[in-house]
C-alpha cells in the first residue's frame, strides 16, 4: 500500500478516512476522465467502437463523451493532424479546463503515420503536449483502452495542483 | 451505343476535336475553344447528362503542352463513359474555360484543379482553394513540387506564435524506395528519391 | 351558479409577432458549426448565415483532412497504394481495395478466375453492409436515437471479426493486390458469414423497429433536405443518394464488373428525395446486400485466388518462391519495381457504399502510376449542400448530414 492510494479499514478508522490530498483528487479524477474525441479520420471509428458495447469504455468511466471542450478532461486525438486543421486541434486544445491530459491515438497523431506529404502535420505533439501514445494503424479499442488506463496512472502519480493557475509547484514527500 | 458509327458522327459535327483512342471508353481530344460547345451537345442531345470527373494533369515541365484537363461524362442511355482531353492554354499560368454554367457538378471539380495545379478558370463563380488553406502559395500536384512539401508558415499566426510550429517538409528519410525500372537491373534497384532528408539532419552529399 | 361567458377579441397572436418581426430589421448571424462537431462526419466546416433560425447560405469548407493521396500514389508502386485505399472510405475499406485493384487490372488486361471475382463480390457486400449500418446507426444517432447506434455496432463487430479472420486487421484491410487478392479465404470462414447472414436480418428489424416507423424519427427527417432528380444529376450524386432521388444507376446492373452480372438482386429507388428516402434506400440495400451474399456462398467456385499467368504482376504464392529459382526472381521484380502495368489510360468506377468511387489512372509503363485521380463519391455529394440547405432550421442540419452519409476521409483524399 503506497502513500498515494487510500485504503480504508471501517472498523479501525470508523467512519473518517484520513489521507492525503493528492491521492484522493487523484483518485477522482482518474476514475471519471471525460474524453474530447477529436476524431478526425480513420481511428475516430475504433474510437467508437472502444465506446460500443463490445468494448465498454463505460467501465472506465469514460462514456461521457462532450464535444464541448469546456467540459472535458482529456483530447483523445484520433486520425491524421492536417496542418489546415492544426489551428482547430490547438484552439479547442487551448479552451480545455485545467487538468487537461492528450492521447494521441494511432500513427498519424504519434508520428504524422504514413502520410509522410506536405499537407499532413508529423506529429500532433508539435502543437499539444501528448501525455500517451498509442500505436497501431487504426489501434485495436483494447489498445485505446490500455492507454486510457496508462493515463490513469499517469494521473495517479501526478501531483494534484500542477497546472493551476498561479500556484507554485509543491513537491511531495515521496 | 457507342460505335464507329456515333463516334463518326459526332467528329464529322465538331472538326476541333480528333479521336484519340477507344481502349476502356471513347476518348476524344478537343479544343478548349470548343469544349463548351462540344459539351452543350454532348448533354443535350447525346444524353451525357452526368459529369463524373474532371482533372487535370500535368505532362512535364519540359513538354509543349505543359497541363491538360481531363472530363470524364456518363450517360446512363449508352451505360457507357466518354473522356475528353484538352490542353490548357498556357505553360506557366494555365487557364481554361469553365464548365459550372453547364454542369454544376463542375464546380468543386475545377476549384480541386486551381488549387493542385494552379489551372484558372475562366468565368467560374468562386475559383479559391478548396484542399489546402486560402493562403498556401505552392501547387502541389505539379511535377516539380517535391512529395514532402515546402517550407511554409502554418495558417494561423497565433497558433504558430505559440507552438513555434511551422508547415515543415516532411522528413522522408531518403524514401519512398522507388525503382526507376529502365536501365540494367543492378542500376534500377530502389533509390531513395530524396525529396527531403531527416528533420534534423541535412541531405549528405 | 350562473357563468358569463364573454368574448374577447385579441386576435392571431402569431400574426402580431410576424408582423412585429417583419417591422423589426433582423441582421444575420454568421454561424460556424466549425470543423470540430458533434456530427460525428468527420472534419467538415459549415460557414452558414442565419437568419433567427432559418439559414440562409451555407457554404462548406473542406479540406481539413487533405491528407496528399493523389501525389504519394505518384510515389509509390501500385501495390504499396493499397494501404491509402483503405483510408479512403475507412467505413468500407475492402470496397476500396476491390475498386482500385481492378481499375489498374484493366490497364493491364488481366483476367481473373471465378474464385477470385467471387471472393470479391463477397467482401464488397459485406463491406456494404457494415458501411449502411454504421451509418443509418449514426444517423439515428444525430436525429437523437442513441439506441440503434448501440444495436448497429454490435453487429458490425460481428462483421469485424470476420474481417479480422479473412485479412489479419478489423478494418483497414489493404485486402487485395493488383491481379488478385491477398490469401485465400480461410476453411469454415463461409459458415460463419452464412451463420452471420442469418442473424442480421433479426437484427435489422429491430432498428427498423425503432426507427423506421417512430414518428418523431419521420417528423424530422420527411421533407427535409429534398434533393430532385435534375439536382441529383446535375450536381454529380452518384450511389443511393442518387437512387433516393429517383434515377435508377446503379453500377452493379448497370456496367457490371468482377461477376455482379451472375447474381439476382434488387436496387431499391426513392420518390422524393429527401432524407427519409436516402434512409430507407440504405435499409433495403442491406437486405438486398444479404441477398447477394448468400447467391454468393452458394454457387462458390473452386480455384486460384490470383490470376496465375499475369507473371510480372501478381506474385506467386510464398511456398513456390521459396523453392524455385524463376519465382524467386518473379517476386523480387514483382517486390522492388513493383507490377509492370503496361502503358496505357483507364478510368473505373465501383458501387462503393457511399456512391460511385472513381479511379482514374495514367500510366506511361512500370511500377508507379504517372497520375492517379480518385473520384470521391463524398466530394460530389457534399457539393449540393450549397444548393440544398439554405431554406431549412438549423436543426435540420445534423439530419442532412446524417443522411448524405459522406466521409471526410475519402471526399479530403
Amino acid at each position: 500500500m503506497t502513500a498515494n492510494e487510500i485504503a480504508y479499514n471501517g472498523k479501525v478508522e470508523g467512519d473518517v478516512i484520513v489521507t492525503k490530498a493528492d491521492a484522493v483528487i487523484n483518485w477522482i479524477r482518474k476514475h471519471s476522465v471525460w474524453p474530447m474525441p477529436m476524431g478526425l479520420a480513420c481511428c475516430a471509428i475504433e474510437l467508437m467502437a472502444a465506446a460500443a458495447s463490445r468494448y465498454d469504455i463505460s467501465r472506465f468511466g469514460m462514456e461521457v463523451m462532450r464535444f464541448s471542450p469546456r467540459q472535458s478532461d482529456c483530447m483523445i486525438v484520433a486520425g491524421t493532424v492536417t496542418y489546415k486543421m492544426a489551428e482547430v486541434v490547438r484552439r479547442i486544445y487551448d479552451q480545455m479546463g485545467d487538468p487537461k491530459w492528450v492521447v494521441a491515438m494511432g500513427a498519424c497523431a504519434s508520428t504524422g503515420g504514413m502520410y509522410r506529404s506536405y499537407a499532413v502535420m508529423q506529429g500532433v505533439d508539435t502543437i499539444v503536449p501528448v501525455d500517451v501514445y498509442v500505436s497501431g494503424c487504426p489501434p485495436r479499442p483494447e489498445a485505446l483502452l490500455d492507454a486510457m488506463i496508462k493515463l490513469q496512472d499517469k494521473i495517479g502519480d501526478e501531483s494534484s495542483v500542477k497546472n493551476l493557475k498561479g500556484s507554485k509547484e509543491i513537491e511531495l514527500a515521496s | 451505343m457507342i460505335d464507329q458509327v456515333f463516334t463518326d458522327a459526332l467528329l464529322d459535327r465538331f472538326d476541333s476535336s480528333s479521336f484519340r483512342h477507344h481502349e476502356d471508353c471513347l476518348t476524344l481530344d478537343c479544343n478548349p475553344s470548343s469544349i463548351k460547345d462540344l459539351l452543350t451537345h454532348l448533354r443535350d442531345e447525346e444524353t451525357f447528362d452526368l459529369l463524373v470527373d474532371l482533372t487535370a494533369i500535368d505532362h512535364g515541365t519540359n513538354t509543349e503542352n505543359r497541363f491538360s484537363v481531363v472530363i470524364h461524362l456518363y450517360s446512363r442511355i449508352h451505360r457507357d463513359y466518354l473522356r475528353i482531353h484538352s490542353p490548357c492554354s498556357d505553360n506557366d499560368s494555365p487557364e481554361f474555360p469553365s464548365l459550372s454554367e453547364l454542369f454544376p457538378a463542375a464546380n468543386w471539380h475545377e476549384r480541386e484543379a486551381f488549387d493542385m495545379f494552379g489551372i484558372t478558370f475562366t468565368e467560374h463563380p468562386n475559383l479559391k482553394r478548396i484542399l489546402m488553406w486560402d493562403s498556401y502559395p505552392h501547387f502541389p500536384l505539379r511535377k516539380d513540387f517535391p512529395l514532402a512539401g515546402i517550407e511554409t508558415p502554418l495558417p494561423a499566426d497565433d497558433v504558430a506564435e505559440v507552438t513555434q510550429a511551422n508547415v515543415d517538409p516532411a522528413p522522408m528519410m531518403g524514401g519512398p524506395f522507388v525503382s526507376s525500372g529502365d536501365g540494367m537491373m543492378s542500376e534500377s534497384e530502389p533509390r531513395a528519391k530524396d525529396e527531403s532528408w531527416t528533420e534534423q539532419a541535412e541531405k549528405p552529399k | 351558479m350562473s357563468t358569463k361567458t364573454v368574448e374577447l377579441n385579441i386576435g392571431d397572436v402569431g400574426a402580431k409577432g410576424a408582423d412585429a418581426s417583419a417591422k423589426v430589421d433582423s441582421e444575420k448571424m454568421a454561424l460556424n458549426v466549425g470543423p470540430s462537431h458533434p456530427t460525428t462526419h468527420g472534419v467538415l466546416r459549415l460557414m452558414m448565415d442565419l437568419d433567427g433560425d432559418l439559414i440562409t447560405s451555407c457554404e462548406p469548407v473542406l479540406g481539413y483532412l487533405h491528407r496528399g493521396d493523389e501525389k504519394i500514389a505518384e510515389n509509390m508502386t501500385y501495390n504499396q497504394f493499397v494501404p491509402y485505399t483503405d483510408r479512403l472510405d475507412y467505413l468500407s475499406p475492402l470496397a476500396n481495395n476491390v475498386a482500385y485493384a481492378i481499375a489498374v487490372e484493366k490497364i493491364a488486361g488481366i483476367d481473373l478466375p471465378e474464385r477470385c471475382e467471387a471472393i470479391r463480390v463477397l467482401v464488397c457486400e459485406m463491406a456494404r453492409v457494415s458501411s449502411h449500418l454504421l451509418g443509418m446507426g449514426v444517423f439515428g444517432m444525430d436525429a437523437g436515437a442513441w439506441t440503434p447506434f448501440m444495436y448497429t455496432f454490435t453487429e458490425r463487430e460481428k462483421l469485424y471479426t470476420l474481417f479480422e479472420e479473412l485479412t489479419g486487421a478489423r478494418f483497414t484491410t489493404s485486402y487485395t493486390r493488383i491481379g488478385g487478392v491477398a490469401r485465400d479465404i480461410p476453411d469454415g470462414w463461409l459458415d460463419r458469414v452464412t451463420h452471420f447472414c442469418d442473424n442480421l436480418p433479426k437484427a435489422i428489424d429491430e432498428v427498423e423497429k425503432l426507427v423506421t416507423r417512430n414518428r418523431i424519427f419521420i417528423d424530422r427527417t420527411e421533407g427535409i433536405g429534398e434533393v430532385s432528380k435534375e439536382d441529383a444529376i446535375a450536381f454529380g450524386f452518384t450511389g443511393p443518394n442518387l437512387r433516393a432521388s429517383g434515377v435508377d444507376l446503379d453500377l452493379r446492373k448497370d456496367k457490371p464488373y468482377s461477376g455482379y452480372e451472375k447474381y439476382d438482386f434488387d436496387v431499391p429507388i426513392g420518390t422524393r428525395g429527401d432524407c427519409y428516402d436516402r434512409y430507407l434506400v440504405r435499409i433495403e440495400e442491406v437486405r438486398q446486400s444479404l441477398r447477394i451474399i448468400k447467391q454468393v456462398i452458394a454457387n462458390f467456385p473452386d480455384g486460384l485466388w490470383y490470376a496465375e499467368d499475369a507473371r510480372k504482376i501478381f506474385a506467386p504464392p510464398k511456398d513456390k518462391i521459396l523453392s524455385s529459382m524463376e519465382e524467386l526472381i518473379q517476386n523480387f521484380m514483382i517486390v522492388t519495381e513493383g507490377p509492370q502495368i503496361p502503358e496505357g489510360e483507364v478510368y473505373f468506377e465501383a458501387e462503393n457504399p457511399k456512391g460511385a468511387l472513381g479511379f482514374y489512372v495514367v500510366s506511361k509503363g512500370g511500377g508507379v502510376p504517372y497520375r492517379l485521380k480518385i473520384r470521391a463519391p463524398s466530394f460530389c455529394n457534399l457539393s449540393i449542400l450549397e444548393h440544398m440547405v439554405p431554406g431549412h432550421m438549423l436543426s435540420d442540419i445534423t439530419v442532412i448530414l446524417g443522411s448524405l452519409d459522406f466521409v471526410m476521409g475519402e471526399c479530403d483524399r
